[in-house]
């Protein structure tokens, strides 16, 4: 396991420099369709932070001491969606019944994140990039935040064009892809910041 | 030989993994979301007991009290409005959309979205408990225009419905090419109360429609369409002054209803029916309102049409339906008026109606959404 790598550098590379939205394109289908406003983005991200966080700790327990003893290794992609499916599955119905406030801000947003592969994403680079416990909660802490980070920007920005003329071909998901390619330049500016993976 | 304990540790340790987290899934199902029975009080008077956690709209439809919807719970629609006089927590997020601020005020919600986790109280449109599901077969389809089909559907279970002209029903399509589940659309109802075993409907083609191509393009005599209803408040006042009927296009089911219904009822009150097309190829059922007219003394007809060709060899009344109404209505004293069509057509109507002296309660209108 690379010890090298401090968590802290590998949360804000997972922030900034390797966000898993603008540099590896996971995560698009929920970014597309729920970032026409600031407040709904802001709680489907919220609702990623945490899912990610979390479910990156339960992979990486369920790896490491399942899959790996056992040899199991090539499972890992069915075992960890099905405990990111049955995790969220979960926590929504815990939160429903716990609070309607936090419901309402987060917890209709749970079942778009289920099949969200940002979330499956993080759970395998961690394992690729070999990092340890904690690394990889704060790679799942970061990757969140950083894909919050950026769907709340576009809903910024797709807020403030909601008046613009957009040509009618373009209208749509088509402008919204152009929007997050100049992001995602935009975002290369930090890159070489931390050299992570 | 090394390979099959591998393969069988694999198949071992996937299968009790995934047990693990189904059986934590149904304890799960079973207590964190398991709500028990609770009562819906409807109206201060009315309980049914349903199982919750569940929406209200659908809860409400398995105790065969159906709230109109459009796109079957969704929540795309805006339509399954229900007013809450109890306390269920904060809106969500999707149902704001289709609220607005004096409905937050009097605690409407979107039923669809809306679970019901608690006992709770909701206040709805008594003639929502007529509102039932209807089998029916389809008897008959006629073109009326190049773009209006008369559909008549004879009830097979309940065998009879009771409505008010000028109501409306819903009509389900079933999955097809263009939709990959079940839609409702509204249709007025353009045969009278009294034909209570059978509904006729008046569908305009709308291009890529989903139920308008679906009838046009698929449906037979002989197949069997499932509908609901009847809803709506547009149907004729019980009053004595004049009505002003006012339609266009197959804005006229619903005019056509009430005014067979005001035959058969014996109702003799004077009333015009202004309907407008753009050419003579538009018109349609003239020949019944003309028969109409003679069974009725009181009743006039005025088709006009907005662009006559040449060859229809237009006599009579030419224009927008507006500047027909301006010409002929001189004053709104003592008059109901009666509007089914477009929002284009129905709110400049509405303009002319108002402007003659017509006061709003007075207006009636069934706009096409």
């Amino acid at each position: 396991m690379s010890q090298g790598i401090a968590f802290y550098a590998i949360f804000f590379a997972a922030i900034f420099t390797n966000n898993i939205l603008l540099t590896n394109y996971l995560g698009m289908c929920s970014f597309l369709a729920v970032s026409r406003e600031v407040a709904t983005s802001v709680g489907l991200g919220s609702a990623v932070i945490f899912v990610m966080t979390t479910t990156s700790v339960l992979n990486w327990l369920a790896y490491y001491f399942i899959l790996v003893p056992l040899g199991l290794v090539y499972l890992r992609y069915i075992v960890f969606i099905v405990i990111i499916a049955a995790f969220v599955q979960l926590i929504e119905m815990v939160i429903e019944r716990i609070s309607d406030k936090l419901y309402t801000s987060l917890g209709i947003f749970l079942p778009l994140i289920t099949v969200n592969c940002a979330i499956l994403g993080a759970s395998l680079f961690m394992i690729i990039r070999n990092y340890t416990f904690i690394n990889s909660l704060f790679y799942g802490m970061g990757s969140g935040i950083g894909w919050a980070l950026a769907i709340v920007a576009m809903a910024g920005i797709r807020q403030k064009m909601a008046r613009s003329r957009v040509p009618r071909g373009l209208a749509g998901a088509g402008i919204t892809l152009i929007i997050a390619g100049i992001m995602a330049l935009a975002f290369m500016g930090f890159s070489g910041m931390i050299k992570i993976t | 030989m090394a390979a099959l304990p591998q393969l069988l540790i694999g198949i071992g340790a996937i299968s009790a993994v995934t047990t693990v987290l189904a059986i934590i899934m149904v304890i799960a199902d079973a207590t964190i979301a398991n709500y028990g029975e609770v009562t819906v009080k409807i109206n201060d008077d009315k309980e049914v007991t349903v199982t919750g956690g569940r929406p209200l709209l659908s809860s409400l439809m398995e105790e065969k009290i159906f709230i109109p919807s459009a796109c079957g719970g969704r929540g795309s629609c805006g339509l399954c409005k229900v007013k809450l006089t109890s306390d269920v927590g904060d809106y969500l997020p999707t149902e704001l959309p289709w609220i607005s601020d004096e409905e937050r005020t009097q605690n409407i919600r979107l039923s669809c979205q809306l679970k019901v986790k608690k006992d709770i109280a909701i206040q709805i449109p008594e003639e929502l408990f007529n509102v039932k599901e209807y089998v029916t077969e389809v008897a008959d389809v006629i073109d009326l225009t190049y773009d209006i089909k008369q559909v008549m559907l004879r009830l097979v279970e309940p065998k009879d419905i009771k409505y008010k002209a000028g109501q409306y029903i819903q009509f389900q399509v079933p999955e097809y090419e263009l939709t990959s589940e079940s839609v409702y659309r509204a249709y007025s109802m353009s045969s009278q109360p009294s034909r209570n075993n059978e509904v006729e409907l008046e569908i305009r083609l709308v291009p890529n429609g989903i139920c308008t191509t679906y009838v046009f393009e698929h449906l037979k005599v002989g197949d069997q369409v499932t509908i609901n209803g009847p809803y709506g408040d547009f149907h004729l006042r019980d009053t004595e002054v004049r009505a002003l009927f006012i339609a266009g296009g197959s804005g006229m089911a619903p005019i056509k209803s009430m005014l067979y219904d005001m035959l058969e009822k014996g109702i003799n009150r004077e009333c015009i029916y202004f309907f407008g097309a753009r050419s003579a190829r538009d018109l349609f059922l003239v020949k019944e309102m003309r028969e109409l007219e003679k069974k009725l003394p009181n009743f006039t007809f005025v088709p006009a049409l907005s662009q006559p060709l040449p060859e229809d060899d237009w006599k009579g009344e030419t224009g927008l339906i507006t500047e027909v109404l301006d010409r002929h209505v001189k004053s709104g004293e003592n008059t109901e008026a009666y509007l089914c069509g477009s929002p284009g057509m129905i709110d400049a109507s509405v303009a002319v109606l108002t402007k003659k002296g017509i006061p709003e309660e007075k207006i009636f209108y069934d706009k096409f959404a």
